[in-house]
């Protein structure tokens, strides 16, 4: 059993290894990096740290609703702070890791985050691995 | 020196205490080639820190089991227990002359020749160790601490900065208590006194690291016998200490081998034509979200020829292999363990050693180190170190409604635009700018970030490593020293920031970088403003020089013309001017002459009209007044844009736009009198009618987009892929293609307007 973050991000549940997870904030004042991957929404200073904002639906190729989210899971992703921005946060439980079930296949943006799936109430949740989210877009860019 | 050689105690003492281990290891297995590695770098280490700081005993000792452990590295001498025991004595010796250093207590020197000694190939057995003296270690006032606990600190420091601010905030707002301001203001200053401190702790002058070298560049250079002015570059930017220790052996080593190898005896450089005086340039620079160090030579550079005959003869490559190395990565086996260029051995250097324990200690902190050798004329090596912070005095600029950094160092001056001595002129489809006479190409922050595009109001004249430009901002907010950081990948994959600050206001900022402004402007330095300003002081190109025709034109500002292509100036009637062939004609000698013009001419009264002439055909082009002849110099900054202007020349002082009489005969030429008329074909993008018919027509062609009954079309025009089966008349059709590759199919790309004009007059002369 490892412990998952249960987030909801474009729309559906995802879960998010704990281990991933630095902290939850909501952020603040967003200064926005002109000519970078639409996906940066820009810098937030967090106490006297400045991460790197990171909007998950642009960066999945999803709409973008009018009211931006400002629940954030920051991630640290080889010596950079990101804020990950996600539509809200469910739970912290411990689940069981279990692979991708063969045969399922996870469309556009999905295909290269996820690595594993837990079962919640019979309900399978994705696991999505926010070091892969920010390789891509950092390719990407 | 003090400081260094503290430094030297500590870091000494640290490799004595990690190689201990090693040493003994070693002890056990003397061939072993790795553990025999890490020892000669200790002593290599030692040896070259010895010569800087002035420590003669320690430098003569490491020397001496250098010269045995190379024997043993080139396989001269087998490593036997004598031989071991011999420089394990020597490291041992070390390490009490080092603490003996520290203590400032003396140690007879008596047995150090005995050590010496020890080592040569038949010397008898080192009598076993007498007793240990007695070690004099003094206190030591220094103290090593973990960087992890300097970041917490310095990150506690912003955060007791930004908690000041937030309290000063609140209380601006809500408190009148008395005293209250005078406790803030106390606090005030002791944070700020306190970051400084702090900030200290973890942060040093790159001046530190320079400091020491003109001594040790004076001293060997005394001792090789050879003349050598050394130029420091330095900068007020401050570096993690880190990075500042881990560059010193390194930068060292090449200065030493710049000496030693690169700049030859003084009679060598007076043959080879060179100042008798060699020239040595150590310079640090920021540049993006790096640290560049360069060590630049003037000597003779690295024969990668010899070098890669001696990797042949050591048996490191094969002939084969060498001979198929491209120049790059002969000179990349200077790196390679035990190979040097030099066949000599100096206390100096040249080993062999030096360059492969550099790239260690580079690449060890993430850098890497480049060498540029120009043969004959000397070597420069970079080191390039990440950028892991630094504190950089930075002017604080506004675009759009945000705000920006930019290094000061990297900013000339700043001036208005509103000012009597600057001076925006648009050319073609950029901006230039001309302040005190000097001109600049124009890079519009606003735009480039798309933060707006607002006049610009203020200039910041920037320099690059390439040239200079000036930065077009809002305005100039503040300045302020910056607390550096790297910023993400993703955000400097823009490729114009170099890094990210957090200042009081507890709003994040970003650095820009303004090399990287300038690439991704896309400004080139080679035949952009700045060049011209090269040409211009270039005595050798003075002489080829040009005359022209300076003239005001219809629209009111002064041009010139080439005067070669200038066949008389006439006043023609106004009204002898008609719209003909849709464009404007006169009739001159009995022959219709195209006349260009800038703005629209008065119906009536007289006309001043060049005539240019290229020796077939003539062309009118109306002037307001001619103003006078004057000579140029060659070159001219190339107008962006195309049009009629080919660029701009300076005339005393003036930027003067000079008129392309090659496009004004070209443009005449392809000019079809008969007004063809085109049908643009399956245009449902509307590419053709926005940009195509306006083109077509400006050449005289009459456009239609769809078959209008009772008008009748010469040819048509349509794209590559159209289905030729619809084209709904009989007229010839020219295909258009969307790539610039040739196809040999006859169709033409889209925008080669010339050959695209050529194809639809040849097709009409074909169809004719």
């Amino acid at each position: 059993m490892d412990l998952f973050l249960l987030a909801e991000m474009g729309g559906r549940t995802v879960a998010i290894d704990a281990d991933q997870v630095h902290s939850v904030v909501d952020i603040g004042e967003i200064i926005p990096v002109p000519r970078a991957n639409p996906c940066v929404r820009g810098l937030v200073a967090l106490r006297s740290r400045v991460v790197t904002v990171i909007c998950t639906r642009i960066a999945m190729g999803l709409p973008v609703p009018k009211q931006a989210a400002k629940r954030a899971i920051i991630t640290n992703i080889d010596g950079h702070f990101y804020a990950v921005l996600v539509d809200s946060l469910e739970d912290v439980a411990p689940f069981t890791r279990l692979p991708l079930m063969s045969g399922v296949l996870l469309e556009g943006g999905w295909r290269a985050l996820g690595v594993g799936m837990i079962e919640r109430d019979d309900e399978p949740v994705l696991i999505v691995d926010l070091s892969a989210l920010i390789a891509r877009q950092s390719l990407a860019a | 020196m003090d400081e260094l050689l503290q430094e030297f105690i500590a870091e000494t003492r640290e490799t004595l205490e990690a190689l201990a281990g090693e040493i003994v290891a070693w002890e056990a297995a003397p061939t072993d080639r790795a553990r025999l590695d890490s020892i000669f770098r200790f002593v290599h280490t030692v040896k070259g820190s010895c010569g800087f700081l002035d420590l003669p005993r320690l430098e003569r000792l490491s020397h001496a089991a250098e010269d045995t452990l190379a024997q043993v590295r080139d396989g001269t001498r087998v490593p036997d227990r004598q031989l071991v025991n011999a420089v394990l004595a020597i490291v041992d010796r070390i390490g009490e002359l080092v603490e003996a250093i520290d203590a400032g207590a003396a140690l007879d020197d008596s047995s150090e020749e005995l050590l010496i000694a020890a080592l040569s190939a038949d010397a008898a057995p080192l009598a076993s160790q007498a007793v240990q003296p007695a070690v004099h270690r003094a206190p030591s006032r220094s103290v090593r601490l973990g960087v992890d606990l300097l970041d917490r600190m310095m990150s506690g420091m912003s955060e007791m900065v930004l908690a000041r601010n937030e309290l000063a905030r609140q209380l601006r707002n809500h408190s009148t208590l008395p005293g209250i301001e005078g406790a803030l203001e106390r606090l005030s200053q002791t944070v700020a006194d306190m970051r400084d401190t702090v900030t200290r702790t973890r942060m040093q002058k790159i001046d530190a690291l320079f400091s020491a070298l003109p001594r040790m560049v004076r001293d060997t250079s005394a001792e090789l016998e050879k003349q050598v002015m050394l130029t420091i570059e330095g900068s007020d930017v401050e570096l993690d200490r880190e990075m500042i220790e881990l560059m010193r052996d390194p930068l060292v080593h090449i200065i030493r081998n710049a000496l030693d190898h690169g700049i030859e005896p003084n009679a060598e450089r007076q043959a080879a034509g060179k100042p008798a005086a060699g020239r040595l340039v150590v310079s640090a620079r920021q540049s993006g979200n790096q640290i560049l160090v360069e060590v630049r030579d003037d000597g003779r550079g690295i024969d990668v020829e010899r070098l890669a005959a001696k990797a042949c003869k050591l048996g490191i490559k094969t002939a084969a292999e060498t001979a198929a190395m491209s120049p790059l990565a002969k000179l990349e086996l200077a790196f390679h363990p035990g190979l040097s260029s030099r066949d000599t051995v100096t206390a100096i250097s040249g080993r062999g050693v030096g360059m492969d324990v550099v790239r260690a200690n580079i690449e060890q902190i993430g850098g890497r180190i480049v060498l540029t050798n120009r043969r004959g004329q000397g070597l420069t090596v970079s080191i390039q170190v990440p950028l892991t912070l630094s504190i950089i005095p930075a002017i604080i600029v506004a675009a759009g409604n945000q705000r920006f950094a930019l290094a000061r160092q990297a900013v000339e001056e700043i001036v208005t635009t509103r000012g009597a001595a600057v001076r925006i002129d648009n050319v073609g489809d950029t901006s230039i700018a001309t302040v005190r006479g000097r001109r600049l190409a124009v890079v519009s922050l606003d735009k480039l970030l798309g933060l707006g595009d607002s006049e610009p109001r203020t200039l910041a004249i920037v320099n690059t490593r390439d040239g200079e430009y000036a930065l077009a901002i809002d305005e100039v907010l503040d300045t302020e020293e910056l607390v550096v950081k790297p910023a993400s990948p993703m955000v400097m994959a823009t490729g114009i920031y170099a890094g990210k600050t957090l200042p009081d206001t507890g709003l994040p900022m970003l650095l820009l970088d303004s090399a990287g402004v300038a690439a991704v402007a896309g400004l080139t330095f080679h035949n952009g403003a700045v060049d011209f300003a090269e040409v211009e002081a270039d005595e050798a190109v003075q002489e080829q020089r040009w005359s022209a025709l300076l003239f005001d034109d219809v629209d009111g500002r002064r041009r010139a013309v080439p005067l070669p292509a200038v066949d008389r100036v006439e006043a023609v009637e106004a009204s002898a001017i008609q719209a003909v062939g849709g464009r404007l004609r006169i009739v001159i000698d009995g022959a219709s002459v195209a006349i260009h013009t800038m703005a629209a001419l008065p119906q009536k009264g007289e006309i001043n009209m060049l005539r240019l002439a290229d020796g077939v055909s003539v062309v009118g082009y109306a002037i307001a007044e001619p103003v006078e002849i004057v000579s140029l110099p060659a070159g001219f900054v190339a107008a962006q844009g195309g049009g009629m202007i080919a660029g701009v020349v300076m005339v005393e002082g003036q930027q003067i736009e000079l008129v392309d009489v090659h496009a004004l005969f070209a443009e005449i030429e392809t000019t079809i009198p008969t007004k063809a008329t085109c049908l643009l074909h399956g245009d449902q993008s509307g590419w053709m009618a926005t940009f195509l018919r306006p083109a077509l027509e400006a050449a005289g062609y009459h456009c239609v987009s769809e078959l209008v009954p009772g008008e009748r079309v010469q040819v048509a025009l349509a794209m590559e892929d159209a289905d030729a089966a619809t084209i709904p008349v009989a007229a010839p059709v020219v295909r258009l293609t969307t790539s610039p590759q040739r196809r040999g199919d006859g169709s033409v790309y889209r925008y080669d307007r010339v050959s695209l004009l050529g194809a639809i007059a040849e097709t009409l002369a074909g169809a004719a």
